[in-house]
C-alpha cells in the first residue's frame, strides 16, 4: 500500500440475505483520483459506494481508509465518515433546518468548528456554488439542482479527504444536470479525491482518472476513460456500451 | 311567553340552588384544579415515557442488526422485550382498573391522590404516544438518517437533531388527539376517591339531587377545555409550518 492511497479494498463481499450484491471487489483509490463507477443498474455500484463508509456494513473483505481497517467493529466509524462526504441520489437535505444550519450543523455537533467559523465556510461554499442568497430558505423552497449543490456543499463543508457521489443527477431534472455536473467537476479540477457512480457517460469521458465497470457484483473492467471507451476488452462492458452511447 | 319567562326562572332557581347556595361552585373550581394538574403532570409523563419506549422500539426494529456490541444488542434486546409487554399490558387492560390497581395495591403508601392519579393515566398514555411517536419516526425518509450519519454525526446526535423533531411535527395532530382523550379520561379518578371535575359535579348532584345543572356545568367545562386546547395546538401547528413552509 503506498502512501498515497486513500482507500484500499480487499475481497469485499455484501449479500442482502441470500442475495450477494458484492462478489469480491478488489481496488484502491488514490489521492486526487476521480474514480467513476458505471455499471447496469443491481450490478452492485451503489452497495460498493455505500460500504466504503459503511452506510451498508460489508458481508466480507476489507475497507482500509488512511490505513485504517474500517471494517473492523472496534473501529469509531463516525471519525473516519467525518473524512468521507456523501452525496445521495435523493439529495437527503435535512428538512426541518435552513440551508445554511444543513451545511454547519455536522461541523458545529462534532466540535470541529465553532458555529462563527462554520459560517463563514458555508457562506464561502454557497458563494462557489451561486446559492449564498439562498442560506435562510428551507430545502423545500429549493429545485432539485439547488438542493443537490447544497448537498455537495454540506459534505464539503466538513473538509472531507475523499467524496462519495451516488448517482448525484439521476434524480434531476434534465436541465438541472448540468448545474451539479459542472459543481463536480470544479471539485475534481481543485483535486479532491471523488468516486463517483453515475450514468453520465459524458461526465465519465472529461472528467474521470479511471473508470471502473462493475456487473454481477464484480468489477469486470476498469481502466483509464479513453482506453475504457475507444477499446473496451470485455464483451459485457462492449454491450453495455453499446446500449448507452448513441 | 308566560311559559318561557316561568322556564327561565326555574334555571335560575335551579342554577342558584346547585352552584350559589353553599358555595357549592367552589367544589367545581377546586375539581377543575385537580383535573388540570392531574392531565398537565400525566401529559409530561406520557411524552417521556412515550418517546422513550418510541426510540426503544424503533431502534431495535431498524438497527439491531447494525449494533455489534454484544452486550449492548441483547440489552436493546431486552428493553425490547420489556416495552412490548408494557404496551400489550397497558393497552389491552382498561385505564380505571390500572388506576385501581395502582392506588389500591401498588402504592398503597402514597399519601397523594394527585400524584397517584398522574403517574396512573401518565403510564397509560405514555403506550400510545409511544405508538404515535414510533409511527412518525418510522415515518421519515430513511436517507435523512444516513445522510446525518455520513457525515459522521451519532445515532443519537442524528435521532435528537434530525429524526426526531420531524418526527414529532408530523403526530403532532395524532398527539394532540391523544392529549384530549387523556383529559376526558382522568374523570374517572372518582374511582379512587380523587375529587376532580367530575367527582365535584356528581357530588353537588348527590347533595341537590338534580342531575341537570351539574351534570351539564361539568361538560361544558370540559368542552371548553378541549376547544382551548385545539386552538393552541392549531397555533403550534401554524407556526411550525412555517418554520420550514
Amino acid at each position: 500500500m503506498t502512501t498515497d492511497t486513500i482507500i484500499k479494498v480487499s475481497g469485499l463481499k455484501k449479500s442482502f440475505k441470500k442475495l450477494d450484491v458484492l462478489k469480491g471487489i478488489d481496488t484502491e483509490i488514490k489521492k486526487g483520483e476521480v474514480v467513476v463507477v458505471i455499471g447496469p443498474s443491481g450490478s452492485g455500484k451503489s452497495t460498493f459506494l455505500r460500504c466504503l463508509n459503511r452506510l451498508e456494513e460489508p458481508t466480507d473483505g476489507v475497507i482500509e481508509f488512511n490505513g485504517v481497517n474500517i471494517t473492523d467493529k472496534k473501529v469509531n466509524i463516525n471519525k473516519h465518515r467525518e473524512k468521507m462526504g456523501m452525496v445521495f441520489q435523493q439529495f437527503n437535505l435535512f428538512n426541518n433546518h435552513t440551508i445554511l444550519s444543513n451545511i454547519t450543523l455536522a461541523p458545529v455537533s462534532l466540535g470541529l468548528m465553532t458555529k462563527k467559523e462554520a459560517e463563514l465556510k458555508a457562506f464561502e461554499l454557497l458563494e462557489k456554488v451561486g446559492l449564498s442568497e439562498k442560506a435562510n430558505a428551507y430545502p423545500s423552497q429549493l429545485s432539485g439542482g439547488q438542493k443537490q449543490r447544497v448537498a455537495i456543499v454540506r459534505a464539503l463543508a466538513m473538509n472531507p479527504e475523499v467524496m462519495l457521489f451516488d448517482e448525484p443527477t439521476s434524480a434531476l431534472d434534465p436541465e438541472m444536470v448540468g448545474e451539479v455536473l459542472n459543481v463536480m467537476k470544479e471539485l475534481a479540477e481543485s483535486g479532491m479525491t471523488m468516486v463517483v457512480v453515475t450514468h453520465e457517460m459524458g461526465f465519465a469521458k472529461e472528467v474521470a482518472t479511471r473508470v471502473i465497470f462493475m456487473d454481477e457484483g464484480v468489477i469486470m473492467e476498469e481502466n483509464n476513460p479513453d482506453e475504457f471507451f475507444s477499446n473496451p476488452k470485455n464483451p459485457r462492458l462492449k454491450e453495455f456500451l453499446s446500449k448507452v452511447l448513441i | 311567553m308566560n311559559s318561557i319567562i316561568n322556564m327561565f326562572n326555574d334555571l335560575k332557581e335551579e342554577f342558584i340552588f346547585n352552584f350559589i347556595d353553599g358555595n357549592r361552585w367552589k367544589w367545581l373550581v377546586d375539581g377543575l384544579g385537580v383535573t388540570l394538574q392531574v392531565t398537565f403532570f400525566s401529559v409530561l409523563l406520557g411524552i417521556v415515557l412515550g418517546i422513550v419506549l418510541a426510540l426503544i422500539r424503533s431502534t431495535h426494529d431498524t438497527n439491531i442488526s447494525t449494533i455489534s456490541n454484544p452486550i449492548a444488542r441483547n440489552l436493546l434486546k431486552f428493553a425490547n422485550t420489556i416495552a412490548k409487554i408494557y404496551l400489550t399490558v397497558i393497552r389491552g387492560t382498561p385505564v380505571v382498573v390500572q388506576l385501581m390497581l395502582i392506588y389500591y395495591v401498588i402504592l398503597v403508601s402514597v399519601d397523594s391522590k394527585i400524584l397517584v392519579a398522574s403517574l396512573a393515566f401518565g403510564i397509560n398514555s405514555g403506550a400510545y404516544v409511544a405508538e404515535i411517536v414510533r409511527s412518525g419516526i418510522m415515518s421519515i425518509d430513511k436517507g435523512q438518517f444516513e445522510a446525518g450519519r455520513s457525515l459522521g454525526l451519532s445515532y443519537t446526535q442524528t435521532m435528537t437533531k434530525i429524526i426526531i423533531p420531524q418526527a414529532l411535527k408530523n403526530v403532532l395532530p395524532a398527539l394532540a388527539n391523544e392529549f384530549i382523550v387523556l383529559l376526558k379520561e382522568t374523570s374517572v379518578s372518582g374511582y379512587v376517591a380523587l375529587q376532580d371535575l367530575t367527582k365535584a359535579g356528581d357530588l353537588i348532584r348527590s347533595r341537590t339531587y338534580s342531575a341537570f345543572m351539574p351534570l351539564i356545568a361539568v361538560a361544558l367545562i370540559y368542552l371548553v377545555l378541549v376547544l382551548f386546547f385545539t386552538k393552541l395546538v392549531e397555533i403550534l401547528e401554524r407556526r411550525l409550518r412555517n418554520s420550514d413552509h
